[in-house]
């Protein structure tokens, strides 16, 4: 069941007039997996999404929603799609519950189903206390939950959130993020941000979308160790001369960062228990050196993802 | 994607619900009974003052036939003004405030977001029709009316609402802005409309193309086929128009 493809796009490629806007991108996405699509702004992450919600027709390529065609079986794939645009679609003048029992009638639930669908996504989206609230008198923050509401009401295989925690507050931020790694269980969720610490925090895998083209694809775990050679930062109280820790076997670089403090870059071990660190603190037992902290170096996800976006 | 009446009335439900919503409905629907009743006071107060001349004819007019159907004639006008600031809202609002996305993304065709609509704005309008039907209906209470002559004119108004919703709709459809969609349907709506003035003897008939015309023999109590075709045709061609110019859109 984990390895069912809910999703799956082939070669699409999209202009609009002599502009390239995305090409010949592929993704696929499995049931139960949060997919990030990182890009700087016009990198074309809109389209693609536009495209596998089957609102933007692409020039080229096919789209599969949990094995029906967008195109030949649209009604079938599209009752199977939520989707959160960039602007939630919010009709300013109707109330919360109005809007979201249209917005499930639309993707044609069963009339029967809609009150229990309606409480639950009232709930999970933390709209209990709003329901007869006109939209257009929310705050921001609440419209936005509306507008991931509308994506998840009528239980959809496949959301597609368009920047979904744009413009809302750090609280807000991070109860929507709870939101859609609960929601990444038991749907498949693809959703575009320019915020990395987004991807670090709930994405299984990440995209990234440079020019229109898909240059990387990874773990987002993986990501973090791309292109990263492994090393720490070390305190030792009583530090001997740096020219014997560049002594250390393995170690290939020694840098003072204070007089306590050493950021020591090394090679990969051969074998795991055979590591520069366990060496050093060996060594720092040995001599009293003093050893109070060591953190190993990770890499931010900003720096990976300029070294990856530069243009050459 | 097939076309279901289901979701057709989704569509024109939520029309109709959001128009009712609106405090400025409200107040067109007022104002409207308001001139209306003014209009149809007038014209029996003046048909009460020549009545006495009008019995010593052969063969008089009726009162439905002096009051009713200028008042009908006069409910055409109206609608002609009224209809383009209904439509103008249905496809360009949406385009402008963002929620289109929200129809094309759901799985429903663009047939039915069109004709759904359609049929909810001439839902609305067919009740404005009949209320103002109803109070000419009332000449009942003093006077024998001709019920085939009404009928005949609620019918014309009804193909006419229709004829006028369609091609509103198509321009609501070709813009952005609500207010560009309205000035431009009344403007063809009265550029028809004046067709059906100038030169009637004429040997070209441009006066053929205008609802107008084809309204006036429905006023006059004339059913002819033509006339109900024209206003199908006319009705049908704008619908389709629309739904060619929402399917090819991209958003």
């Amino acid at each position: 069941m984990s390895e069912y493809i809910t999703l799956s796009a082939h070669n699409l490629h999209h202009h609009r007039g002599q502009r390239e806007i995305i090409r010949d991108v592929s993704l696929e996405l499995k049931r139960g997996e949060v997919l990030g699509l990182l890009g700087h702004n016009g990198a074309g992450k809109s389209t693609t999404l536009q495209a596998l919600a089957g609102v933007l027709q692409v020039n080229s390529g096919r789209i599969e929603i949990c094995g029906f065609d967008l195109k030949q079986h649209a009604q079938e794939a599209k009752s199977r799609i939520g989707f959160l645009p960039e602007m939630p679609p919010l009709y300013q003048d109707m109330r919360v519950d109005d809007y979201l029992i249209y917005c499930a009638r639309l993707h044609r639930m069963q009339p029967a189903n809609i009150a229990a669908a309606l409480i639950k996504t009232k709930h999970r989206c933390g709209l209990q206390d709003c329901g007869t609230h006109i939209i257009g008198t929310l705050s921001k923050g609440y419209q936005q939950r509306v507008g991931i509401a509308q994506a998840l009401i009528h239980q959809p295989q496949v959301i597609i959130l368009d920047e979904p925690t744009v413009g809302l507050d750090p609280t807000q931020i991070k109860e929507i993020r709870m939101l859609i790694r609960k929601l990444g269980d038991a749907h498949s969720v693809i959703l575009s941000t320019h915020l990395l610490s987004e991807v670090e925090n709930i994405c299984d895998r990440v995209e990234i979308l440079h020019h229109g083209r898909l240059i990387y694809s990874d773990s987002s775990a993986g990501m973090q160790q791309h292109g990263q050679q492994p090393g720490f930062i070390v305190s030792l109280l009583t530090p001997p001369e740096i020219s014997v820790l560049r002594a250390i076997n393995m170690v290939t670089q020694v840098e003072q960062l204070s007089p306590t403090q050493f950021k020591i870059l090394h090679t990969h071990a051969i074998n795991s228990g055979d590591t520069a660190a366990a060496t050093l603190l060996t060594l720092a037992a040995q001599h009293g050196w003093q050893a109070q902290q060591l953190v190993p170096l990770k890499a931010k996800l900003e720096d990976v993802f300029n070294q990856l976006t530069q243009d050459s | 994607m097939s076309t279901s009446p289901n979701m057709i009335f989704v569509i024109a439900h939520k029309e109709i619900r959001s128009l009712f919503a609106m405090p400025s409905t409200w107040l067109i629907l007022a104002a409207l009974q308001f001139i209306f009743a003014l209009l149809f006071l007038s014209r029996l107060n003046a048909y009460l003052q020549v009545q006495a001349q009008l019995t010593q004819l052969a063969n008089p007019p009726g009162a439905t036939l002096i009051v009713a159907a200028p008042m009908f004639e006069a409910l055409a006008l109206i609608l002609l003004m009224l209809i383009p600031i209904f439509t103008m809202r249905l496809i360009a609002e949406e385009r402008r405030n963002k929620t289109l996305i929200l129809l094309k993304s759901a799985p429903i065709s663009s047939a039915e977001i069109v004709l759904g609509k359609f049929l909810g704005l001439f839902i609305f309008l067919s009740l404005i029709i009949m209320t103002c039907s109803l109070m000419v209906m009332t000449l009942a209470l003093g006077t024998s009316v001709d019920y085939g002559l009404l009928l005949l004119n609620v019918l014309g108004l009804l193909l006419l609402a229709a004829s006028y919703t369609a091609l509103g709709l198509y321009f609501s459809a070709l813009t952005v802005q609500p207010a560009v969609a309205a000035i431009s349907t009344i403007a063809v709506l009265f550029a028809l409309g004046l067709l059906a003035g100038i030169s009637p003897d004429s040997s070209i008939a441009f006066d053929a193309i205008s609802p107008t015309r084809h309204f006036r023999s429905f006023n006059n109590g004339l059913f002819s086929s033509t006339d109900l075709i024209f206003f199908l045709l006319f009705s049908i061609t704008f619908v389709l128009l629309t739904w060619h110019k929402l399917k090819n859109e991209q958003v």
